[in-house]
């Protein structure tokens, strides 16, 4: 074999490998989640239930579902106007600067801190300054959560965001400042028109982003197998309650965990979806 | 919109210098004149300077931030660095090498693009005559007229530039500033703006910086030559092509350099 055909066929091999191992995690999901959709039907979905004394086992994923949807919607809320405002000021006001550069180099070391450590910051610092304001008693809850949540997702919408801002051409700026236009309507009449799709896509990807997020949340939201019953109450999220029962679970309890885990997948990858799809269509 | 009619020169450089990084000057030390109603062509070889020169008469180069600017620029006798930029950028328009239509913009809004950009309301019938006039003057009118409210990004690069010409025009600007309008197009779109510059030199002051001298040749009454920054030679574009009197310029107009 010349050595053409080993490359193309090592290269074969890997990307077969990768498409297996995905096809595998699906079918395993699936496989596992069975004996709860069998025995719950689409109850495991719609009912907000969590028993697992035995003889009386009853699992409903809705209040992890709500859990999930609520903390990430709120996180992304929080960072919206953050994540918007900083890469405005990295890719178009102070692009090209020092300062530009130093804030673009801090963002990327916030993406690169673990879950775990922003976990603990909100445990130890953040927690402690909300239990201050009187709103929480403990500190633990959705919006606890929410918070740390945002913090999380905030460098990653912003360097995804300033990556599309900094990509609008520079010949349209020039044209709408040739025409006698400041500073700020070439910012909101060009570049955040132009950028606007890719922009929104960044914002959904952030949101994939935290619908998954795991550790940090654990530590904070109260896991509570409820439905939050305020933005101050505690819950739980579809994947805090896999991570805090996994362990000792097993039969349908295991079953209904796997279910929980599937359609977590099965959300992150529509929302991921579609946020690929914006930006492949703004590209 | 002539102000100042007696006097035959739109625009006086004087002395300018311009650098993009301290004591490296892109533009070195210019003295020259723009008549009215008239096409000036600025040549030289690549990085000479002539788009440097050409964005200072409207002060884009400001948008480089460490830029160093020596020198002055007069515009009907004032000079344009006391001037607001808001205020010169509307008397002295701009089209660039590459045809760049707003994407997010009708034809129509494209036209209009320099009243919206600046918070201008103007009723809808004035609207309506800016953009026909305009699309009329740069003869895209019967092209376009039944698909006013398509994106301008579907014409053809040779419309999308005459586009660029109507949203320059529509504010009755004095000067038109145009570098290498027409490189990016075909010999069919070029010889039309060539055309329509002809026609436009009647209602505006026209400067085009171009790297086709049979171009400077055939539209233009003055041209200047630059070489390393500085003004080599000016005059009458005839004069200028038949008896240059620097070496360098008849080294550039036969061929030996650019
Ligand atoms: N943004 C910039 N920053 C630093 N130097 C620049 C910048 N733009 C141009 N220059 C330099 O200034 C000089 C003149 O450039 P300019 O673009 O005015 O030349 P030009 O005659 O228009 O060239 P061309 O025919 O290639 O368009 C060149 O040496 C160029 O490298
Ligand atoms: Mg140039």
């Amino acid at each position: 074999m010349s050595g053409d055909r080993v490359t193309k066929a090592l290269l074969f091999i890997s990307s077969l490998t990768i498409l297996l191992l995905s096809a595998g995690i699906v079918v395993s999901l699936f496989g596992g989640a069975v004996p709860a959709f069998r025995e719950f039907g689409l109850r495991f979905i719609t009912s907000s239930s969590w028993n697992p004394t035995a003889g009386s086992e009853q699992y409903g994923a809705m209040s992890f579902i709500a859990g999930t949807v609520i903390t990430s919607i709120l996180a992304l809320i929080i960072c919206i106007p953050m994540a918007f405002s900083t890469s405005l000021f990295i890719a178009e006001y102070y692009r090209g600067t020092r300062t530009a550069g130093i804030l673009r180099s801090l963002v990327d070391l916030l993406a690169g801190i673990p879950s775990i450590v922003y976990g603990f910051w909100g445990f130890y610092a953040l927690r402690p300054l909300l239990v201050a304001t009187g709103l929480t008693d403990q500190g633990f809850g959705v919006f606890t959560a929410s918070l740390v949540l945002a913090i999380m997702i905030v460098p990653y919408a912003t360097s995804l965001s300033a990556e599309i801002i900094s990509m609008v051409p520079a010949e349209l700026k020039e044209a709408a400042y040739s025409l006698g236009a400041t500073r700020r309507e070439v910012i909101f009449s060009v570049v955040i028109p132009s950028a606007r799709s890719g922009i929104i896509a960044s914002f959904i990807l952030a949101l994939g982003r935290a619908l998954g997020e795991t550790m940090a949340v654990t530590m904070l939201i109260g896991n509570a197998n409820v439905i939050p019953k305020g933005l101050f109450a505690p819950g739980n999220t579809m994947a805090s309650v896999i991570a805090n029962q996994f362990g000792e679970a097993s039969g349908l309890k295991m079953s209904a965990l796997i279910a929980i885990g599937l359609l977590l997948f099965l959300i992150t990858a529509l929302v991921n979806y579609l946020g690929k799809l914006i930006i492949k269509r703004f590209a | 919109m002539n102000n100042n009619p007696q006097s035959d020169n739109v625009l006086e450089i004087r002395d300018l210098s311009i650098a993009y990084e301290p004591g490296k000057y892109a533009v070195n030390g210019v003295t020259a004149s723009v008549k009215r109603n008239s096409i000036t062509a600025i040549m030289g070889p690549s990085g000479c300077g002539k788009s440097t020169l050409l964005r200072a008469m409207n002060r884009m180069h400001e948008l480089y931030p460490n830029i160093e600017t020596k020198g002055d620029i007069l515009l009907d006798g004032k000079s344009i660095f006391s001037m607001s930029v808001i205020e010169l950028r509307r008397k002295v328009g701009m089209v660039f090498q590459r045809p760049n239509p707003f994407p997010n913009m009708t034809i129509y809004e494209n036209v209009v693009a320099g009243f919206s950009l600046n918070d201008i309301r103007l009723k809808k019938s004035q609207r309506d005559e800016i953009v026909e006039n305009a699309l009329r003057n740069v003869t895209l009118w019967d092209e376009v007229k039944e698909s006013l409210y398509r994106k301008g990004t579907f014409l053809s690069g040779g419309q999308q530039q005459r586009l660029c010409v109507a949203r320059a025009i529509a504010f009755n600007p004095e000067v038109l500033l145009l570098d290498e309008p027409t490189s990016a197009l075909d010999p069919i779109a070029t010889s039309k703006i060539e055309d329509l510059l002809g026609e436009l030199k009647k209602k505006y002051t026209l400067v085009l910086v171009t790297h086709n001298m049979s171009q400077a040749a055939r539209i233009s009454d003055d041209s200047m030559f630059m070489y390393l920054g500085e003004l080599v030679e000016s005059g009458r574009t005839g004069t200028l092509f038949t008896t240059p009197k620097d070496p360098r310029t008849e080294a550039y107009l036969t061929g030996k350099f650019g």
